[in-house]
């Protein structure tokens, strides 16, 4: 009997499993979680057939290696990558036939940091919470991947691809991320606020799924302390006492002490997840979505009676 | 009710309010809402200490402009499912917890399984929930020094706060005993024991410093 499976020859550095994330849990304490380069997954999934909320395996820098046993149509997006099958090369970003027990290896990233791997069928590991998705701060969802384990497949046989090849989006030798301010900005002071919009930050190599840290001049806090608890965003820019920007990314906490200068809009973090450590990060404030500060309608002191 | 509307993104709001209390009733407003799908589609609703954060609004201004108009019934804090956690008051930090209130171990073992609790909100780890019910004076510093591992089940205090560890993990949290009630179980449904609202009790378990259950504690008096 052929395994719908497939066996990890090896892991990489950080290979995890992926898909669109459990929402709908925060008030738990769950973070959403799912792939960082949202936009990639789901190419992954379409060149494959399968449908975007599919498992795919999200690597980290160093690609991975794998042995489906069966045979398998595979999709390789996100950063560029070498792709072999047996060692022969074969293509990135284009639907690839792996017969049963071939080695299929991604390489290095030659730009970005996160390459995915679409399998048909999906990798069929057990949802918590209606996701497949390995959660790093809580640890929800499957293992990262380790040498020697094997995870199962789903079945084959979905809609056939929708795309036959993608072209490369490219990777920005600067991160540029354009900001809502707010909900704290009155945290910190005008001189604050302008090194967030003129500062030279770099991405710093302590990033991972929970956040990208960042590297470079401290914002100027208006007042000390923490705050009591609040929620979180996806895309909050956090701002611990050293007043260096992290920005979180689908694995954040749920919620924090520390305030939030600003909160990046979620079509603009994909890129942010393929920035390398050293990548030149520049924040572009935006105005305001909505007047905060005061309740818009009147008597804002006396809203809400109760 | 002094309520004030913050921006999160291109698509949430950060709603603050006066206190806890305040907070957790419009939490329940907000449920009862879009239980009645009188609430704009929303993809998250995240209570915290002064606050409810709502994310994944088409319009997050408009929902803005509308809350000061909102009647928000004050807290009931009868209302929600009730439950019971047993509880060894054993924990390295009650002797320190103690000496904090002015009381002995035991007093203050019945102080805390006397106390109706509710969970305000969560955060920190799946299925952790801040709970409330504590007078304010018995409120506690953080460890100076947070611990590299607390143990799974262990009940610890900080702040105002009263909470559970669901899993093994570092914290700062004073402890003050230890339970074997599940809180987080993945597998199970719903996974997270305690969620919002939720009201608490602990049950001093057999071995406790001190199992005698107890309406009055004599708070202040001294061995």
């Amino acid at each position: 009997m052929t395994d719908s499976a497939f066996s990890v020859e090896r892991a990489g550095a950080l290979t995890t499993v992926q898909d669109l994330g459990r929402t709908g849990h925060a008030h738990l304490g769950v973070p959403r979680s799912g792939a960082l380069d949202q936009p990639a997954h789901r190419l992954a999934n379409r060149l494959v057939g399968n449908a975007d909320d599919a498992a795919t395996l999200e690597t980290t820098l160093t690609g991975c290696a794998v042995r489906p046993r069966r045979a398998a149509t595979v999709a390789v997006t996100g950063a560029p990558c070498a792709v072999s099958v047996d060692g022969r090369p074969a293509a990135w970003g284009a639907p690839v036939r792996v017969p049963a027990g071939a080695l299929l290896e991604l390489g290095a990233a030659t730009h970005g940091v996160r390459s995915y791997l679409a399998f048909d069928g999906g990798v069929a590991a057990d949802p918590v919470l209606g996701s497949r998705a390995t959660d790093v701060l809580s640890g929800l969802g499957p293992a990262p991947l380790a040498d020697g384990a094997v995870l199962a497949l789903g079945r084959a046989g979905g809609a056939p691809p929708a795309v036959d090849v993608v072209p490369h989006r490219g990777v920005p030798r600067e991160l540029v991320l354009p900001v809502v301010l707010g909900p704290r900005d009155d945290w910190f002071t005008a001189a604050g606020l302008r090194t967030l919009a003129t500062g030279g930050f770099r991405v710093s190599a302590a990033s991972n799924r929970i956040g990208l840290r960042t590297e470079g001049p401290a914002l100027e806090r208006a007042r000390e302390g923490e705050l009591p608890s609040e929620g979180m965003a996806l895309g909050a820019i956090q701002v611990p006492p050293d007043g260096r920007p992290v920005l979180f990314l689908a694995d954040h906490p749920t919620t924090g002490g520390y305030p939030v200068v600003g909160v990046v809009p979620e079509r603009w973090l994909a890129a942010a997840a393929q920035a390398v450590p050293g990548t030149g990060v520049r924040f572009t404030p935006l105005g305001r979505v909505f007047r905060g500060r005061t309740a818009p309608a009147a008597s804002p002191e006396r809203a809400g009676r109760g | 009710m002094t309520l004030r509307s913050l921006p999160v993104g291109d698509h949430g709001l950060l709603v603050e309010l006066g206190s806890g209390d305040e907070a957790e009733a419009l939490h329940a407003e907000l449920l009862r809402r879009a239980a009645d799908g009188r609430l704009p589609a929303v993809r998250e609703i995240v209570p915290a200490a002064r606050t409810v954060l709502l994310d994944g609004l088409a319009d997050p201004g408009g929902l803005a402009a509308e809350l000061p108009g909102w009647e928000i019934a004050p807290l009931a804090r009868g209302d929600g499912a009730t439950v019971e956690v047993p509880v060894r008051y054993d924990g390295p930090d009650l002797a320190e917890v103690a000496r904090l209130w002015g009381v002995t171990p035991e007093e203050a073992v019945r102080v805390h399984s006397g106390t109706e609790f509710r969970v305000a909100f969560c955060g920190f780890a799946p299925g952790f929930g801040y709970l409330t019910g504590l007078p304010e004076r018995f409120a506690v510093p953080r460890r100076a020094t947070p611990r590299t591992r607390v143990p799974v089940g262990s009940v610890a205090l900080a702040g105002p706060y009263t909470g559970v560890y669901p899993r093994a993990s570092p914290g700062g949290w004073q402890l003050i005993g230890t339970t074997d009630t599940v809180l987080w179980d993945a597998a199970r449904e719903p996974a997270a024991l305690l969620s919002p609202g939720t009201r608490v009790r602990f049950v001093p378990l057999d071995g406790s410093s001190n199992a005698v259950e107890g309406p009055t504690a004599r708070e202040g008096s001294r061995t």
